[in-house]
């Protein structure tokens, strides 16, 4: 993930439009490279995919992954779908949430860490799932997902 | 091949999973050049490390990091493949013995030293030891057809997969008529994997016959329910049988381009499927001449946005045109104005990799399996509160209890069951004196259930039930596209009467009636499911009326 800059974004549009892609790839290929869609790539997407703005911040706001704002340094997504809840991500999620300060969708002040909750990461026999920046984790209790959280601050 | 020590095939980067296994394109398709056995390469121990997101969730990288280095000088060579859905044993690794391979359960990295000790490279005996793959009880008492290959070799190692059945069916469909290969769908009674259940074949007819300048293959790989893996399972550890019922789709259908709908939350997916279809274009069995046949066909990965709607294939339509995934009225069928507007046929993953087993031994083969109307095999996942959580698959017909106690063994805390939602997150939550019930389309369906696609979540005593139906709304006011207003207003209404101390059951039912029938997708049509079948069979959690009003 690198930071948002405007010759990469635009390149990333133009290249995703030339393959006969849509908006939406566009959109994934700028979320897989800055983490989110900065507000000075609509003008682009608006012009290479002839969409109104309009047409743009609704399907970027349609979509859960496509962020309108830099994700914290490190990005924690616990599964909230019923197969972690029957093993406890309902209470896993709850320490979480009291131990950061944060609610789930919010990133902390000093943009280190981003909590979310994910619908399944079809790791459903071995819950509680999380997914931690690109590592996924199961099995999860406590004192494991806590070791985690602490070996992220170092 | 030379044989350096502790050399590693198909090792993963960190979500760059299987580089390495490219190494097995020196092999080529003829089956005498198979891989040699460990005696005929001298001392070498081939050691076995699933890879797939489970395992390396459980740490299976970090497994196969300490083999490599406490080996020292042992020569060993790890392969990762991809996973045997035996998922309550993962990391579940094995060795090539004399006697087949023999697998280890549950292991950590902190084990290696002990298992060096034990001489597991010769199979030896340690108290994790779950003795050969093929007599352990899960697997074996299973019957494997999609799932047969999962976990074998590499998922990239496109030998590999043709020594093992790979492309005998695609063969097979190369010389055969288009009519002749829907005929053989036709009578394998194959129905549609994602839930709905429909007729396999009344799709392809349709999609054949249908006028347009260029017809689609698209697999609906947005596997959002939760308890569902399967697909997940086969994408990441046997990618080239999902590409092969592609290809013989489109060479039914008349369609030349295809396109695989995945999930965001499935990232290492992408990189083995990606792969996959780069090897299987190098390799011929995708592209412009596939196998010198002159047929054509291209397959892309498109990766959503976090959206369940996008299960729902119209949306799924949508957003693949770079659009909101709002649900499209229907008709038009997709199969006659589908992706911009030309015939497509969607078909979920697992119904796209039945069909190479269909053509290879034929539509009465597949036939034969199950009961009645329901043929075939059923992929099970077995998740949620539950000691042998995994995939099974088994003809279907088997009971919810069959599966749940001896495939599952009952739950992993010790308590006892209070309920399982089947089907997903708009699957109907069911007691346990309803255990008996045979697993097939029809039972499920008198039940006012479905099997959706095969996800079996399993609560303990403990559960609130009411705190389910709640979350069934819930979800639904989270996930709704909002274009049907029942769906989008009725699930708010509907989480805020469950929310409260309402005993107002009545009411809840009736907007539960209005979201069935006057929403346009299953996601508001559905969800009244889970939450009325939550209502009837538990109505103690919901306040004295709620079983005179579910009723």
């Amino acid at each position: 993930m690198t930071r948002w800059n405007e010759t990469t974004s635009r390149a990333l549009i133009e290249e995703t439009h030339a393959k006969g892609e849509t908006l939406t790839s566009a959109l994934r290929a700028l979320v897989d490279a800055f983490g989110y869609v900065d507000e000075a790539a609509i003008a682009p997407l608006m012009q290479t995919f002839a969409r109104s703005r309009a047409e743009v911040l609704g399907v970027i706001a349609y979509y859960d992954d496509f962020r309108t704002t830099p994700p914290g340094k490190h990005v924690v997504r616990l599964c909230q779908a019923e197969a972690c809840q029957a093993v406890g991500a309902r209470e896993l999620t709850a320490h979480v949430c009291a131990k950061t300060g944060l609610r789930l969708g919010q990133t902390s002040n000093d943009g280190a860490l981003t909590l979310e909750g994910v619908y399944c990461l079809g790791l459903c026999a071995n819950g509680p799932a999380a997914l931690i920046d690109d590592a996924p984790m199961a099995e999860l209790d406590i004192d494991r997902l806590d070791a985690k959280l602490a070996a992220l601050k170092s | 091949m030379a044989p350096p020590n502790s050399h590693q095939t198909g090792f993963p980067e960190r979500l760059q999973p299987y580089p390495g296994s490219t190494s097995h394109l020196t092999f080529t398709l003829d089956p005498g050049s198979a891989p040699e056995s460990p005696a005929g390469v001298g001392m070498t121990a081939r050691v076995y490390i699933p890879a797939d997101m489970l395992a390396i969730a459980l740490g299976a990288d970090e497994v196969a990091r300490a083999i490599t280095e406490t080996a020292k000088d042992t020569d060993i060579e790890i392969i990762r493949t991809g996973s045997r859905g035996a998922c309550w044993a993962e990391p579940l690794i094995e060795v090539e013995t004399d006697a087949g391979r023999v697998a280890y359960g549950k292991i950590s990295a902190s084990d290696v030293p002990g298992l060096f000790a034990a001489d597991f490279l010769g199979g030896g005996a340690h108290k994790k030891r779950l003795g050969p793959v093929s007599d352990i009880p899960f697997l074996k008492a299973q019957q494997r057809h999609i799932f047969k290959s999962c976990g074998l070799y590499a998922p990239c190692d496109i030998a590999s997969y043709a020594d093992n059945g790979g492309f005998v069916g695609l063969r097979a469909a190369l010389s055969m008529s288009a009519e002749n290969i829907i005929d053989e769908v036709e009578a394998s009674g194959l129905r549609g994997r994602g839930g709905a259940a429909f007729p396999a074949f009344i799709k392809w007819r349709t999609v054949m016959g249908a006028n347009g300048s260029q017809k689609y293959i698209v697999c609906n790989a947005d596997e959002g329910d939760s308890g569902t893996f399967a697909d997940r399972l086969i994408m990441e550890s046997d990618p080239f049988l999902l590409i092969e019922g592609m290809v013989i789709a489109g060479l039914a259908v008349g369609a030349d381009k295809g396109v695989i709908y995945l999930r965001s939350e499935y990232p290492l997916a992408r990189n083995v499927l990606e792969q996959a279809i780069a090897v299987a274009r190098e390799q011929n069995w995708l592209g412009p001449d596939i196998q010198g046949s002159g047929k054509v066909f291209a397959l892309s990965v498109f990766v959503g946005g976090g959206s369940y709607v996008c299960g729902e294939e119209t949306a799924l339509l949508e957003s693949l045109e770079g659009k909101a995934g709002i649900v499209r009225a229907k008709p038009p069928l997709p199969a006659l104005e589908g992706l911009h507007g030309q015939p497509t046929l969607i078909h979920n993953v697992l119904t796209l990799c039945a069909a190479p087993e269909i053509i290879a031994k034929g539509g009465d083969a597949h036939a034969k399996m199950g009961v009645g109307r329901s043929v075939g095999t059923m992929c099970f996942q077995l998740a949620g509160d539950i000691k042998h959580g995994g995939l099974v698959e088994v003809p279907f017909g088997l009971s919810l209890r069959e599966l749940i106690e001896n495939f599952g063994g009952s739950t992993r805390s010790g308590l006892s069951i209070k309920a399982v939602q089947i089907g997903g997150p708009l699957g109907a939550y069911l007691p346990p004196h309803l255990f008996d019930t045979p697993l097939t389309y029809e039972a499920f369906a008198a039940l006012g259930a479905g099997l959706g696609h095969g996800g079996i979540v399993v609560f303990n005593e403990n559960t609130d039930m009411r705190a389910q139906a709640l979350y069934a709304f819930e979800f639904c006011a989270h996930e709704s596209c909002g274009k049907c207003t029942p769906c989008r207003i009725g699930s708010v209404r509907g989480a805020e009467l469950l929310a409260s101390d309402t005993s107002d059951l009545e009411l809840v039912d009736d907007l539960c009636e209005v979201m069935v029938a006057g929403s346009a997708c299953a996601m508001g049509s559905m969800t009244p499911i889970p939450v009325q079948s939550a209502m009837t069979h538990f109505p103690d959690e919901f306040g004295a009326r709620a079983t005179q009003a579910a009723e």
